[in-house]
């Protein structure tokens, strides 16, 4: 079985990938709401103003969700799944909670993917919340990664959420991420 | 000094000297956006975990069926040659992707876009957004109802034009298996001259871009069809019957 290749998604997937309150996994009075939030960056530092991101979360308590409607979100359900594009100064933002730890002791994270034009393939990588340095120093992947460039896949805090930037190359690159099964399939 | 057409050739040609293998390379000059926007670090490989082992759930709250249908969007029918795409979505090990979320967009007829963006002289059609949204079937089908996109000019190099395509976003039931792509039409003579195409450098692989006309799609003094299968990556986790959303198990039952 051959994959499919990918191809970027071009100037034009708002046409095809946005649609009303896709950045808000709940809606933003929610009590316990945090702002995710960030920009990306190209190799010269500069913004991009077409990328789009998807995060996708446990929920508080470190349960996945099983629950259909992130495309018509009824403002009850969580269903962990969001889609944000970056406006034209390359900034995104969601509104969602803080995910659990889906293990005692492990470190959450929002598996995160980005597109853009330009971009001729998606890109995998993890946001981190920060804070337990337990949980982060025991961490598989952080563990993996030079102390030099870790950094990139911890989200910072701020009074009213979190910043997460993504930069494609150069300076401060963020660990992109592959896995066994995605490698191989190209093998 | 403005490149030609003769130009990205020599590019291209020189990139096909350095397969990069079946996925596109990210660092492939001939498509100048992607010099400053590719990764130059290798991808860190790790074992997914927690919610990488699993998808977002789709339903039919999140998708009407009608929304297969590109035709039927507005008043009137849209001018062009209308088709219908079908095929399957199956994961690396042949399984059927059911019940997951595709969603395509693409041009007019007249190779325009309905995007503010896009600033190509070419009509607009007031009868065609050119969105779809649709759920795979328990076999992993899909099926959809639009009109042949044209192919359009774009500013990567002078008289630069993109083959005929439509763009898909496809789910699988696990989020690493997560693409968007690129679907082309079979005989394209714009092929050899994309950049976009040409960046996936073993010619196999960017066959599978390529639907194949099929006459069991076309409908009688209707539409033409034409066939595209899907293959994602494979799954980590086996897939389970619990996997199915709980409100469809309950539509089903």
């Amino acid at each position: 079985m051959s994959a499919v290749p990918g191809q970027t998604v071009g100037p034009f997937f708002h046409l095809g990938l946005e649609y009303p309150g896709m950045n808000e996994l709940v809606v933003p009075g929610h009590p316990r709401a945090v702002r995710l939030h960030g920009h990306v960056y190209d190799g010269d530092g500069a913004p991009v103003p077409d990328a789009v991101l998807e995060i996708w979360q446990a929920d508080p308590q470190g349960h996945i969700p099983r629950q259909p409607g992130s495309l018509r979100r009824d403002g009850w359900t969580f269903t962990g799944w969001g889609r944000a594009a970056t406006e034209p100064d390359g900034h995104y933002q969601f509104t969602t909670l803080e995910p659990g730890a889906t293990e005692p002791g492990k470190a959450p994270f929002f598996a995160v993917t980005v597109f853009a034009r330009g971009l001729m393939d998606r890109l995998f990588t993890r946001a981190y919340l920060p804070g337990d340095d337990g949980a982060l120093a025991a961490d598989a992947l952080l563990s993996a990664v030079g102390p030099d460039r870790r950094g990139t896949l911890i989200a910072t805090r701020e009074p009213d959420g979190l910043v997460f930037d993504v930069r494609l190359q150069g300076d401060g690159e963020t660990v992109f991420l592959t896995y066994p099964r995605v490698r191989d399939a190209w093998a | 000094m403005e490149l030609s057409q003769a130009d990205i050739n020599t590019e291209i040609e020189a990139a096909a000297q350095r397969p990069g293998g079946p996925q596109p390379k990210l660092d492939y000059p001939p498509y100048r956006s992607s010099i400053l926007r590719h990764p130059k670090q290798p991808a860190q490989l790790i074992d997914p975990e927690a919610v990488e082992l699993w998808a977002p759930a789709f339903g039919h709250r999140d998708v009407a069926d009608d929304e297969a249908d590109l035709t039927i969007q507005h008043a009137g029918i849209p001018i062009g040659e209308r088709i219908v795409v079908s095929g399957r979505v199956l994961d690396g090990d042949g399984r059927p992707a059911a019940n997951q979320l595709v969603e395509v967009w693409q041009a007019n007829a007249a190779g325009r876009y309905r995007h503010q963006r896009d600033q190509h002289p070419a009509p607009h059609d007031p009868n065609f957004t050119g969105v779809g949204r649709m759920l795979t079937g328990p076999d992993g089908s899909y099926r959809f109802q639009t009109i042949k996109p044209g192919p359009y000019p774009w500013r990567n190099h002078v008289n630069a034009w993109r083959p005929a395509h439509i763009h898909f976003s496809i789910f699988g039931s696990e989020f690493t298996q997560r693409v968007v792509t690129q679907m082309y039409f079979p005989g394209d003579p714009l092929f050899s001259l994309d950049p976009i195409y040409q960046s996936i450098t073993d010619p196999k692989a960017r066959d599978l871009l390529i639907a194949q006309y099929d006459h069991d799609l076309t409908t009688p003094e209707w539409s033409t069809g034409y066939r595209w299968d899907i293959v994602l990556t494979g799954t980590h986790r086996t897939p389970l019957e619990s996997d199915v959303p709980v409100s469809d198990v309950e539509e089903d039952a």
